[in-house]
């Protein structure tokens, strides 16, 4: 026990990964509004789902991550897609339907994924990942690689009968992996309080044989806290833990929202905890940056997201033919 | 009637096909206590597509009721409730989600009549918005027709217009079988002339949408609309094309299919699901198979969607399921017998 009363982060990490983490929450909330704004030019086409609001949630949660652990991640991952390092100008090829993007152009928003960095891909399907999170947990157990699997999903998923099977059989061959539920309060316009009979997600880790904690899901130290010590424990072959980090989207559900379910005050009230702001006083406080550096951190953020913008309009249309590509292997090269 | 051709009369009264189906929804709710209506976001929202609307203003979130995330327990509940006395009308949010589904849909809804013996009905009806066009990608753009039409039990419509979706939806909600209904998310917005009141549309019967001699185009949901524009085009060529509307995958209508094959000799069957083992396949046999094989003057065509997952790219997308063009040029090589 040390007398440091310090937040958990500004203990744990060195400057560096500390600005580090403040870029990238910059650079997920400047790729989203650079993603909408592409939206409403009609350079994207299809929907989205944005995770202005969250930006705490996926970054703080992969800081105790290496490119050797895998993540999956949901509809609304393109935070957990920049937290684990992709790059953000691969992102919107892929957004603007490129060859150079991460899915060349097949996969679009809700299947963004970089594999080379462990991001196993977004998700269309509410549940998805939930048991192939599992599987990554089974592969690095039985091949003995140390690596750990963050699942992320959302409070709507903790619902669908995959996360009940995928929880119990994560606890029972005692497999490491991470539940991350990222608690906005909605699935869609249905509030937990409207479809969940536990007041709190984590209480289900009970029926589960596993930890389960209740975070301030915008309190970046708090969730890198408990996260770090959910991979300790994964790593450590004492099997998976669940963790709810409470959050909220700014924006509507996807962009044919009409935000019907909920206050402008309500939302008004969640814009007002900005976990990047908080982050950021944090940072300051504490002497990591000062002001101006910090400013320096976002200013360099917004560049890259323009730059990877201007990459993504030169990219290359997929041809045609191509169309059955990547269906099978041999269809690949 | 030629539903899409616009109607000169301008006292038809004319709805959207989304607008059809929450007319024939707002009815069966009014004229019947055991209709229930269940979904994801059916509520307040009004449905990921608006179909539902306002229904939950006039009818109660006790009678259009929002289930939370959980299709195959939602669906199952659904079915549970059919067995034992009530009307379910089943949303799924997008038809590809009825894959979570599968088990209480095939395995329970559909067999349980017969494996009770005739003991028990369950008159469900499952809705499935369906079909590509969105770039909403692989997950969010499927067409499970045929695999729902290789369920003996279930029923299997496409409505192709407003007036069939309410038809349709009204013979779903009488039947004491479970249905299962795509709407085409293009559709949606489609406008047409919509009868007022409590009526039904046959449930095995495809419907002749343009008359011709020279080519059978038997087609599907949107491929209706496509196949019809195409006629135009080739019309101007004086091949005339003979539209049938398929509407109902099971039971799957052979008269009118047959007879129209016998007068054209020639048959192209265009529907979005993917082409092999699809819809096509199972009428370019029961063609063989009857006695319109004689007639026949030129092998029979399926143009159908492409064999992979639908592409997020728009231009992939759009080569991944059959357009205009290539029903026009599908329908040409075979009036001139380029097969
Ligand atoms: C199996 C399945 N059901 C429904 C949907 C439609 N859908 C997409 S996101 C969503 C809400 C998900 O809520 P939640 O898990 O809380 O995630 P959030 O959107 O709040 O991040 C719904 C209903 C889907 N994509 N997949
Ligand atoms: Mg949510």
């Amino acid at each position: 026990m040390t007398d440091d009363n310090r937040p958990f982060a500004i203990r744990k990490y060195d400057a560096a990964r500390l600005r580090d983490a403040l870029r990238k929450m910059y650079l997920i909330r400047f790729f989203e509004e650079g993603a909408e704004d592409s939206y409403m030019r009609g350079l994207i086409h299809g929907t989205m789902h944005l995770s202005i609001g969250q930006e705490a949630s996926a970054v703080a949660s992969c800081m105790g991550l290496t490119d050797e652990d895998k993540i999956t991640s949901t509809h609304r991952g393109h935070g957990h897609c920049i937290a684990k390092g992709a790059e953000v100008g691969r992102m919107f090829a892929e957004f603007f339907g490129k060859e150079e993007g991460y899915c060349h152009g097949r996969g679009g928003s809700m299947h963004i994924a970089d594999v080379t960095k462990g991001n196993l891909g977004a998700n269309g399907i509410v549940g998805g990942g939930l048991p192939i999170a599992v599987g990554a947990g089974l592969t690095a157990k039985r091949l003995n690689t140390g690596a750990v699997a963050i699942c992320f999903f959302g409070d709507g998923a903790n619902n669908e009968g995959a996360f009940h099977e995928a929880l119990n059989m994560a606890a029972i061959w005692k497999l490491p992996v991470v539940f991350i539920c990222e608690n906005n309060k909605y699935g869609m316009s249905t509030s937990t309080e409207r479809s969940t009979a536990v007041k709190n997600i984590a209480e289900r880790a009970v029926a589960y044989a596993m930890p389960g904690h209740t975070v301030d899901g915008n309190d970046f130290s708090a969730v890198a806290e408990t996260v770090e010590a959910a991979i300790a424990r994964a790593r450590a072959g004492e099997g998976p833990s669940l963790i709810e980090n409470l959050t909220y989207r700014w924006r509507g559900h996807s962009k044919s929202d009409r935000n019907r379910y909920r206050s402008k005050q309500e939302i008004d009230e969640w814009m007002a905890r900005d976990p990047i702001q908080r982050f950021r006083k944090e940072l300051v406080e504490h002497a990591i940056l000062d002001e101006s550096e910090a400013e320096k951190v976002a200013t360099e953020a917004r560049q890259e997201v323009e730059a990877g913008i201007e990459f993504a309009k030169s990219g290359t249309a997929p041809r045609i033919p191509d169309l059955a590509r990547y269906v099978y292997a041999e269809e690949n090269a | 009637m030629n539903a899409p051709a616009k109607q000169p009369d301008a006292d038809i009264r004319e709805l959207s096909y989304s607008e059809a189906i929450r007319e024939a929804m707002g009815l069966a709710l009014e004229r019947d206590e055991r209709v229930v209506l269940m979904g994801e976001d059916i509520g307040v929202y009004g449905g990921a597509f608006q179909v539902t609307g306002d229904l939950v203003e006039r009818f109660g979130a006790d009678r259009v009721m929002d289930t939370p995330i959980s299709e195959l327990g939602g669906a199952g509940v659904a079915v549970g409730a059919a067995l034992t006395g009530l009307r379910p009308i089943y949303e799924f949010q997008f038809s590809d989600f009825a894959a979570l589904a599968m088990e209480q849909i095939v395995n329970q809804a559909a067999k349980m009549r017969y494996m009770l013996g005739g003991e028990a009905s369950v008159p469900v009806v499952f809705r499935m918005p369906a079909g590509s066009g969105t770039g909403a990608a692989a997950q969010h753009s499927q067409s499970f027709e045929a695999w729902f039409g290789h369920v003996p039990g279930l029923k299997v419509v496409q409505p192709s217009t407003p007036e069939d979706a309410k038809g349709l939806l009204l013979a779903a909600l009488e039947d004491p079988d479970p249905v299962v209904m795509f709407e085409h998310k293009l559709l949606y917005k489609m406008k047409g002339h919509v009868p007022e009141g409590w009526y039904t549309t046959q449930i095995g019967k495809s419907a002749i949408r343009r008359h011709g001699k020279d080519v059978t185009i038997v087609a599907s949901a949107i491929m209706v609309h496509r196949a019809l524009a195409a006629a135009e085009k080739l019309a101007g060529e004086g091949i005339e094309a003979e539209i049938i509307d398929l509407r109902s995958v099971r039971p799957i209508d052979g008269e009118t299919i047959i007879g129209s094959v016998r007068k054209t000799g020639r048959l192209l069957c265009v529907y979005e699901g993917v082409r092999t083992l699809g819809i096509g396949a199972e009428i370019s046999a029961m063609i063989a198979e009857s006695e319109a094989f004689d007639f026949l003057d030129a092998p029979v065509l399926r143009l159908g969607g492409a064999e992979a997952p639908i592409p997020y790219n728009p231009d992939l997308e759009k080569a991944a399921v059959p357009q205009i063009p290539d029903i026009e040029a599908a329908a040409r090589r075979l009036a001139r017998r380029e097969v």
